[in-house]
């Protein structure tokens, strides 16, 4: 009788623990050919709001961590998530993806950690300033995480859309809280486990699975969010989040691409969409 | 004496104290060395019970703990003294009868300070009518705080005079005080106005002793020798539970005061599993083997 | 077991770090095109332990076809060094910068052997930098083009370079790296009492799979870097050493297209105001001084205290100095550690005599200097001034000259009385004093309350006689590019 495999549960990451969802609901995710692959945790409000907390709880410490230490946290990322390729690459094709395109999107997911992970002690060089004003002041401009970032994943590029939005994200110090794929949220729960093995700290990344638009108004409204980011390019959902994100003026963006292969996918500029600028005066004469 | 002159008390910055203290812990204490500095570690502990559920039961056993550390090993000397609440100070007297463990007792509405002056000179007048060699007060931190120097000051010298010839310890709640600069300002209040010992924490909150803290303190301790010719001692209390911990202390310790403050007379470890820790790595150093807690009495 | 004593005086036992596990040759080859290759000059020279005279292992020399091999090594790499994708050139880097953290251990054991620099120096400082530094520089690789606004970066070719003995295997990092990262090909000489951990680091470059002949490193003295120098196919030299040195090498480059980045000496002024944290102050100045035996480029040889806390101030120096352990460099306890070679142990001696004979006040600890080895005990000159030989030169030992000042204009003067400009510090605890100091200041590096800070993403290097370029940050990239539009 040959060998019945241990089918894993897939539970969401909250805190830098896998929880079940506190509301005890599932959803079906299946393969390319309608064979169920998981109960996936369909995620809650409280989950979310739980998943806040840790996000809070987390970031001052997150921030406070040199930026070369944050780097060299990205870049072991990077290497538990190469010697767990093949891996990846299954989970890619059992939800459609060809041989070659799973490849793919593994190694640039890889590689964009690393390019990342080597931005975490320049990217303030390039943004900030020293200001010359006409008084007796030292007066110089640096960037600062913004805080608590919620993130509505990519449908599409399941693995690298989700890279591409939280490498950015955390290397500039911030703590996020994201809603995986639904083409693939299998993917976003590994990666969860790639990065509880990979010294990040407890609450910096938290990964929920579920329903778009019943989270959508949570992930838009809550007041200890500081900023959202939105991929995807439904018209009604971009913008429910751009209304209800006023009432505590978190700072949007929205990328409506579907492929982050091509083009401009990776630069500064996503690092430098979650930070706030600070100046400071000082005077110069004794 | 009279309060210091506050205006002059000097700055401290916090970072270069960091890696001063940093770099003590780089020190590497190894075979006779750690063998001596254990048992100097040990000969300095007041080991200490402050809880609510206290009991005679309890400080019995605590007093025979620090009369038999551990039998199985020779040569151990005893612990500098068992520190407790005034109402067990005569427990521990009794218990103690003998020895050369001094009875060291908390008082003035430890821990947290917050009475009048009269229930804070009773508390030491009882603890002292009990019997207790030494007592450890807390100051007004709130006080403190507030800019009133001089009512702290006047405190502590009050106390000293309800001590006699008991000694007093002053606890400066370093967790409350926020910086530096305000330990040092503390420190040199509590010296001038009577203290013998100054000390850091009741143990209560956290943090307790910290090394950054402490070296601080040690500076005031030697400022105020230089000064005066009178030698402060030092007590840190609380937090030091490992024997490592204890001898990057003693490193401090011997290279901001220098060898005449390496005794129990200048200097206290206010804590409670120390010394296991301590008889572990003892243990360890003579057969070669890592220890188990199990094999080391609890009290 | 035998009794203790516990009113003895309490003092350290000997803590030995372990060499057991290094792994060293007896004999070391020219590292070129990616292996390791006999001399053609068919010389080998010893590297000498300075704490006890031994010989640790046998180094070749390069002579000038040595030198031609391993410039056409370079020149062939970088035909195609530059066309390599810049991520994939910056993954080999990482590897460099991990390999390196995992073989720490190793690297400063052999580091503290070879140069007598203390293993807690080497442990705790100098290997964590130099591998922070191949990993910052890694993350540069594929970012270049926002580095110079409006400007197309491009590698230079191939990069000479020569480092010197006071921070051997950082300043191989502060070289390579940079150079790799920006594209460029590198011939390395390592200084000649220092090249082992650079050797290692040779073997460390094969393991990571960097393509052959990128990195190459030859050993020699003098001779072996004026060769580099004058190779007509090296387009770039960046060298680290004397002053003296570095002016024969721009003198001798004169009219030759061949761009040069220089890193020489420095004689860094030290300022401690009344309103300092004094104690934090005292431990500065010996952390400018005394790290590294005083061997530092960027030293704070000259220390100006305000003459208000001056005894105080001199007071709390020498009770620290007198707790400094000078030893075994591999013991964890030391301190000071062993002057680098006989040579520079002559040069600290006749300027010490130089002091005493121009009537500056000498204190030295007294200390228990080992029998055999090079060794200098702290020293601090007081009553000195501007015109003191001690105080103008570059002493590069531990040997301290102190002044006072009265006022923040004076104090600035004779500051940059000097033709040095590599670093100072300032103490006090007000900001604008500070500010003000550092705007004043003629120097490339300026310390507010700290002193001898280093970090791969903090740019460094000299005003004036001090060289020309920097290293570090963002802008250690530029020495290694041409800018076009």
């Amino acid at each position: 009788m040959s060998r019945i495999d241990v089918l894993k549960t897939y539970k969401i990451f909250i805190g830098g623990k896998f929880p079940r969802t506190e509301s005890g609901r599932y959803f079906h995710m299946k393969n390319a050919k309608g064979d169920l692959l998981a109960n996936m945790c369909l995620s809650s409000r409280k989950d979310f709001r739980n998943a806040v907390v840790s996000a809070r709880k987390a970031q001052e410490n997150w921030a406070n961590a040199t930026a070369l230490n944050r780097g060299q946290i990205l870049y072991r990322i990077a290497e538990m998530l190469e010697s767990r390729k093949s891996q990846f690459i299954q989970q890619l094709i059992s939800t459609g993806s060809t041989k070659s395109a799973a490849k793919k999107e593994v190694a640039l997911s890889i590689d964009r950690l690393i390019y990342y992970a080597g931005w975490s002690d320049k990217f303030q060089q390039i943004f900030s300033a020293v200001n010359p004003v006409s008084s007796s002041y030292f007066n110089f401009s640096i960037l600062e995480p913004t805080g608590v970032v919620s993130i509505i994943a990519s449908n599409e590029n399941p693995l690298l859309g989700l890279i591409s939005l939280l490498a950015p994200t955390i290397v500039g110090g911030n703590t996020c809280v994201i809603l995986a794929s639904a083409t693939n949220p299998l993917v976003a729960i590994s990666i969860a486990e790639v990065l509880n093995t990979s010294d990040v700290h407890a609450g910096v990344v938290n990964i929920l699975t579920g329903d778009r638009e019943e989270l959508l108004p949570y992930f838009a409204s809550h007041k200890d969010v500081n900023a959202i980011i939105y991929c995807g390019d439904n018209l009604k959902e971009i913008k429910e989040v751009e209304e209800i994100t006023t009432e505590n003026l978190k700072r949007v963006s929205i990328y409506r691409r579907k492929n982050w292969e091509e083009g401009e996918s990776q630069s500064p500029y996503f690092i430098e969409k979650s930070q706030e600028i600070k100046t400071i005066w000082h005077p110069t004469e004794v | 004496m009279t309060l210091p002159d506050l205006s002059k008390t000097p700055k401290i910055d916090k970072v270069g104290v960091h890696e001063r203290t940093n770099r003590f812990c780089t020190r590497s204490i190894k075979t006779s060395a750690k063998q001596m500095g254990l048992h100097l570690a040990l000969s300095m502990i007041d080991l200490t019970t402050l809880e609510g559920r206290d009991t005679s039961e309890k400080v019995k056993q605590l007093c025979y703990k620090a009369r038999h550390l551990d039998d199985s090993i020779q040569g151990l000397p005893n612990v500098a003294a068992v520190c407790v609440y005034p109402t067990l100070v005569g427990v521990a007297k009794k218990e103690l009868i003998g020895s050369d463990i001094k009875v060291a007792s908390v008082a003035t509405a430890f821990p947290s300070g917050q009475s009048t002056l009269e229930v804070k000179l009773n508390d030491t007048r009882y603890a002292i009518a009990e019997g207790a060699d030494e007592v450890d007060m807390v100051i007004s931190r709130g006080k403190f705080l507030q800019g009133e120097y001089n009512f702290v000051f006047d405190e502590i010298a009050a106390v000293k005079q309800a001590c006699g010839k008991a000694h007093l310890k002053v606890i400066l709640e370093t967790g409350e005080l926020d910086t530096l600069d305000n330990v040092r300002k503390a420190s040199d209040i509590a010296m001038h106005s009577g203290a013998n010992f100054i000390k850091t924490s009741t143990g209560k909150i956290s943090p307790a002793a910290t090394m950054p803290v402490v070296f601080v303190m040690l500076n005031a301790i030697k400022d105020f020798y230089k000064e005066t010719g009178i030698k402060i001692g030092m007590k840190p209390a609380g937090g030091i539970s490992t024997a490592k911990k204890s001898l990057q202390y003693l490193v401090m310790l011997k290279e901001t005061l220098g060898d005449e403050w390496m005794n129990k007379d200048l200097f206290r470890f206010g804590a409670s599993s120390l010394a296991n820790d301590i008889l572990m790595q003892l243990k360890k150093q003579e057969t070669g083997i890592y220890q188990s807690l199990d094999y080391f009495s609890k009290d | 077991m035998s009794k203790v004593d516990i009113n003895k005086s309490w003092n350290y036992a000997a803590a030995p770090e372990s060499t057991a596990h290094i792994q060293l040759k007896k004999k070391y080859d020219l590292f070129i095109g990616g292996d390791f290759v006999k001399p053609l000059s068919k010389k080998y020279f010893d590297t000498v332990n300075p704490a006890n005279g031994e010989q640790i292992a046998k180094v070749a020399e390069a002579n000038k076809q040595d030198v031609d091999r391993a410039v056409k090594a370079a020149r062939k790499a970088f035909k195609s060094w530059p066309k390599l994708s810049v991520k994939e050139r910056g993954k080999y880097i990482f590897r460099i910068a991990r390999m390196m953290q995992e073989r720490a251990r190793e690297f400063a054991v052999i580091e503290s052997l070879d140069g007598g620099k203390p293993i807690r120096e080497s442990r705790d400082i100098d290997i964590p930098l130099a591998a922070n530094h191949f990993f910052y520089y890694a993350g540069w690789s594929d970012k270049l083009e926002y580095a110079f606004p409006n400007r197309i970066p491009k590698p230079l070719g191939v990069a000479g370079q020569i480092i010197p003995w006071n921070f051997p295997l950082l300043m191989a990092a502060w070289k390579i790296a940079p150079a790799l990262a920006t594209g460029n090909t590198v011939v390395m000489k390592p200084a000649e009492t220092t090249s082992l951990t650079a050797l290692k680091l040779a073997e460390l470059i094969q393991d990571s799979g960097l393509p052959k002949g990128v990195v190459n490193i030859i050993t020699g003295a003098g001779e072996t870097g004026a060769a580099i120098v004058k190779h007509p196919d090296v387009d770039k030299i960046a060298f680290t050493g004397s002053t003296e040195v570095g002016k024969l090498i721009e003198k001798s480059l004169a009219g030759i297209e061949k761009k040069t980045t220089l890193e020489l000496g420095g004689k860094g002024a030290n300022i401690i105001f009344e309103d300092a944290a004094i104690e934090q102050a005292v431990e500065g100045i010996v952390n400018a001084i005394f790290f590294n035996q005083g061997h530092v480029c960027c030293a704070g040889s000259r220390l100006f205290v305000q003459a208000s806390v001056a005894d105080v101030v001199i007071e709390k120096l020498k009770e620290r100095i007198s707790t400094l352990i000078i030893g075994d460099p591999l013991d964890k306890n030391t301190d000071i550690g062993a002057i680098n070679s006989t040579e520079q142990l002559a040069t600290i001696e006749k300027y010490i005599a130089i002091g005493k004979k121009e009537g500056a006040d000498i204190y030295q600890p007294k200390s228990q200097l080992p029998k055999k080895g090079n060794w200098c005990p702290p020293t601090l000159f007081l009553n000195v001034s501007q015109s003191h030989t001690i105080v103008q030169e570059e002493i590069f030992g531990p040997v301290l000259t102190i002044q006072t000042f009265r006022t923040i204009d004076e104090v600035i003067e004779k500051a940059n009385n000097t033709p040095f400009g590599l670093s100072a510090g300032v103490w006090t605890e007000r900001g604008s004093k500070i500010f003000k100091l550092s705007q004043k200041l003629k120097a490339g590096v300026i310390w507010a309350n700290t002193f001898n800070k280093f970090d791969p993403a903090s740019p460094f290097g000299g005003y004036k006689e001090s060289g020309i370029g920097r290293e570090g940050g963002l802008h250690g990239l530029k020495p290694y590019l041409k800018l076009e539009s």
